[in-house]
């Protein structure tokens, strides 16, 4: 059978082109990468090689022949075994029936894809029976219940390892990693070089070994030498492999302002990850939090970005005794029940909600607390229940406000609960500056119990 | 041998057996299925049935070639985006492949990766990586996690003469030789990173990048599948030894563009056609066979047809594989817990 040589498309965009010249006559033999012809597209002139091997038998574009549509036949093969003349007298140049399959056709687009999930009812958060738990309690800081839950997970899954900066012979920058070295040796608990990017996607491709890294960012500053990894990385190629190549895997590590560090070092990290579909994002406020979700998420299947605070590593609270005891990612914790006004917040300001909630008690206004504990997933369920309640809706944050969690709760409150508003959502939040390194200065960039007290009487019109 | 240490082990220098007719034919038909399938790629994308960035690997096959001859089951693969030729060397199906390129339910990722993004844990090939360099550090990772199982195993971690000068590279030779990973780095050097030559990109010796390191590291001529698989075996003894990370710099050249919009102004034709006419890896091999008697025209005819053929059905494939349910699209974003 002949073979039609079709007008290539040589670039991504290209429709048409100019038929430059033909570097090969008719009679010619052609062997496969032979260049044949040199077409000028709209940015440059591109040869043309030959793919099957054969004699041209025919020109159906001459050379000079501008406007030519990509997958026009421009000349005739003649295979082993057939003359050229065989071929022009058993073919008409109109008869394109080599390619098998055409290019999908523009208008053949797939249906209108299932709609997303945004536009659903939210959907109620996973089961969770954490609160039997608390029967039996025993008070730890953050920093232990954070130590307790990776040599928990260490002990009973050896695939379990942590790496950072300090984290082996330092004993962890914040001490976070405390006696990790001395239970489980330099084998899985391995102190990196200042190597951040380095280290970052070294832990992903063991992840993707079948291995289950806990990397700690000493703090997440220096997460975006690394956010290549964890986002093109770890966040995007199970979709890129077709489900085949998950990463279960931990960043984790001090998130947020600490206190007189400045702008280089104190900056809020959720919206920017949560904005990643892959990835996970939690941000524990009590001691509890933060060791049933770095279990959950040690145990994840997928990269978990785990924000802690430093200021709250010393902070102490009651945590459940039970080993078993762990908290679903995705699940929010309504921390002080109210029926005047909803307060989100998460990590650090969760303390500042609920300082905030006690004066306004005083005043009469009864606040319920919700502490997000998952950014995303988000339980905008438990959120929406609330609102439906209070009719009201402060969203509290440390991090900036352009397209921050707060500007999330907005829309949130658009799309499941805006029927149910009595007043606009305000958002409390970290002030749209870098932060500065002076007491007084650092102080008004961070949000206060004052600030939220402000906004949830202005919800309130009081 | 340019090893640039002494002070460490160096890579087995042993007479290697004479490679057999087996293996050479071997060879042979491996160099040509990838260059079949590079070429039959071109051609479907000049269809217009391949989208967005197609790399081509034609010019470069004896280096995987080569190497994958060296390496044993269960050793990882990793690569940039030029991964064709990788991905049929570890075995993976040219149908899959193919449907992947044109971006059809049959493909390796359901058609949701393309070119640059396609793996097979079965095959031990993690891809397929479109960020350059990026590589780099998730193949250390995979040899981290070989040493850490202590399963026997090695990675071979191949990047271009490009992505040698990302910073993430030395981030990962420092930690590797630190660890003494077992891994094996080969710079496939084509001499142009994108339209930058070498000269104009890289200060220095590409195969010395480790030096600093300890990291020994050995210059090797590409387009030689026979000198590629020599050193292979050197570089996999060394790295399987337990000794560290070893560098092969492959001194190669690509036929094509750097993708296939790329019309190549920054080299001339004659250095192509030198190239392809006196440096060619399949007409070298060829010609060894011819004279080694372990090969005449008519006998490599047969592999012709049955590589042509391979590549026929994988086209065939790829253009009749329906594309991905509209349903993929909110697929394989998390694994269920």
């Amino acid at each position: 059978m002949p073979i039609d040589i079709l007008m290539p498309a040589l670039s991504p965009t290209m429709t048409e082109g100019k038929l430059a010249k033909w570097v090969k006559k008719e009679g010619d033999t052609i062997k496969a990468g032979d260049v044949i012809a040199e077409i000028e597209t709209d940015k440059a002139t591109m040869e043309v090689e030959a793919v099957d091997e054969g004699t041209l038998a025919k020109i159906l574009v001459p050379e000079g022949t501008e406007n030519v549509a990509v997958n026009t036949a421009i000349a005739l093969l003649a295979g082993e075994g057939e003359s050229a003349s065989d071929v022009s007298a058993a073919k008409a140049p109109a008869a394109a029936e080599a390619p098998k399959a055409e290019a999908p056709k523009e208008e053949a687009k797939p249906a209108a894809a299932p709609a997303a999930p945004a536009v659903k009812a939210p959907v109620a958060p996973p089961p969770s029976d954490e609160d039997r738990f608390f029967k039996n309690t025993q008070t730890m800081t953050v920093r232990e219940a954070l130590r307790d839950a990776m040599a928990e997970e260490m002990r009973k899954d050896g695939s379990v390892f942590v790496m950072g900066e300090e984290v082996a012979e330092y004993q962890g920058a914040y001490k976070v990693t405390q006696g990790l070295l001395q239970e489980f040796g330099p084998d899985r608990v391995i102190d990196t070089p200042i190597t951040e990017h380095g280290f970052a996607g070294l832990a992903v491709g063991a992840a993707f070994g079948g291995l289950r890294p806990v990397v700690e960012f000493m703090t997440f500053n220096f997460s975006m030498q690394a956010i290549d990894h964890i986002i093109n990385s770890a966040a995007k190629t199970l979709y890129m492999s077709g489900g085949q190549m998950g990463c279960p895997i931990v960043f984790r590590g001090p998130n947020g302002a600490a206190a007189r560090v400045a702008a280089q070092h104190s900056q809020e990290y959720s919206s920017w990850y949560a904005h990643i579909p892959g990835l996970k994002v939690v941000s524990p406020y009590s001691a509890a939090d933060a060791k049933g979700l770095l279990k959950a998420a040690i145990r994840d299947p997928n990269p978990v970005v785990f924000l802690e605070n430093e200021i709250l590593y010393g902070h102490s609270f009651e945590v459940p005794t039970d080993p078993d005891f762990i908290i679903p990612i995705g699940r929010a914790k309504i921390e002080r029940a109210g029926t005047d006004v909803t307060i989100t917040a998460f990590s650090l300001q969760v303390g500042m909600a609920l300082a905030a909630a006690d004066k306004l008690a005083e005043q009469g206004i009864s606040a319920e607390v919700i502490n997000l504990r998952s950014i995303r997933p988000l339980d905008v369920h438990t959120i929406v229940e609330s609102v439906k309640k209070t009719n009201r809706l402060v969203s509290v944050e440390e991090g900036w406000p352009f397209a921050g969690i707060g500007a999330e709760m907005s829309a949130v409150m658009m799309e499941h609960a805006f029927d149910y508003l009595d007043a606009p959502v305000v958002r409390v939040h970290g002030k749209d500056v870098p932060m500065p390194y002076a007491a007084n200065l650092e102080k008004l960039a961070l949000p206060q119990v004052d600030d939220v007290v402000t906004a949830a009487k202005a919800v309130l019109y009081r | 041998m340019a090893t640039t240490t002494r002070r460490r082990a160096k890579p087995a220098e042993n007479a290697a057996p004479e490679p057999t007719q087996e293996e050479l034919l071997h060879y042979y038909k491996e160099m040509l299925l990838i260059r079949r399938f590079e070429e039959k790629a071109g051609q479907l994308y000049g269809m217009g049935l391949i989208g967005g960035f197609c790399h081509l690997y034609i010019g470069q096959e004896a280096v995987v070639v080569g190497m994958q001859a060296a390496q044993l089951p269960g050793d990882s693969v990793i690569t940039s985006y030029r991964d064709h030729g990788h991905m049929l060397a570890c075995g993976m199906e040219a149908k899959g492949v193919m449907a992947e390129l044109t971006g059809r339910a049959g493909g390796y990722s359901k058609g949701k990766g393309g070119s640059m993004h396609m793996f097979s844990r079965e095959k031990n090939f993690y891809g397929g990586h479109g960020i350059v360099g990026a590589q780099t550090p998730i193949g250390t990772g995979l040899a981290f996690a070989h040493k850490y199982k202590k399963d026997g195993c090695i990675d071979v971690c191949y990047l271009g003469d490009g992505a040698v000068n990302q910073g993430q590279v030395y981030e990962s030779f420092n930690m590797a030789a630190l660890w003494k990973l077992p891994v094996i780095y080969v710079i496939e050097n084509n001499k142009y990173a994108m339209g930058t030559s070498q000269q104009r990109a890289s200060a220095g010796e590409l195969y010395l990048r480790g030096s600093a390191y300890g990291i020994p590291g050995k210059q090797v001529n590409g387009m030689d599948v026979l000198e590629v698989k020599k050193a292979a075996d050197e570089a996999v003894a060394y790295v399987r030894g337990g000794n560290g990370p070893m560098i092969l710099e492959m001194k190669t050249y690509r036929y094509r563009g750097h993708s296939m919009s790329d019309p190549a102004k920054y080299r001339t034709k004659e250095e192509v056609n030198k190239m392809r006419s006196e440096y060619d890896c399949i007409d070298h091999l060829k010609s060894l066979l011819f004279t080694k008697g372990y090969a005449d025209e008519e006998s490599l005819k047969v592999i012709d047809r049955d590589v042509k053929a391979v590549v026929t059905e994988a086209a065939d494939f790829a253009t009749n594989s329906p594309e991905p349910d509209a349903s993929e699209l909110w697929t394989d974003i998390l694994v269920e817990a």
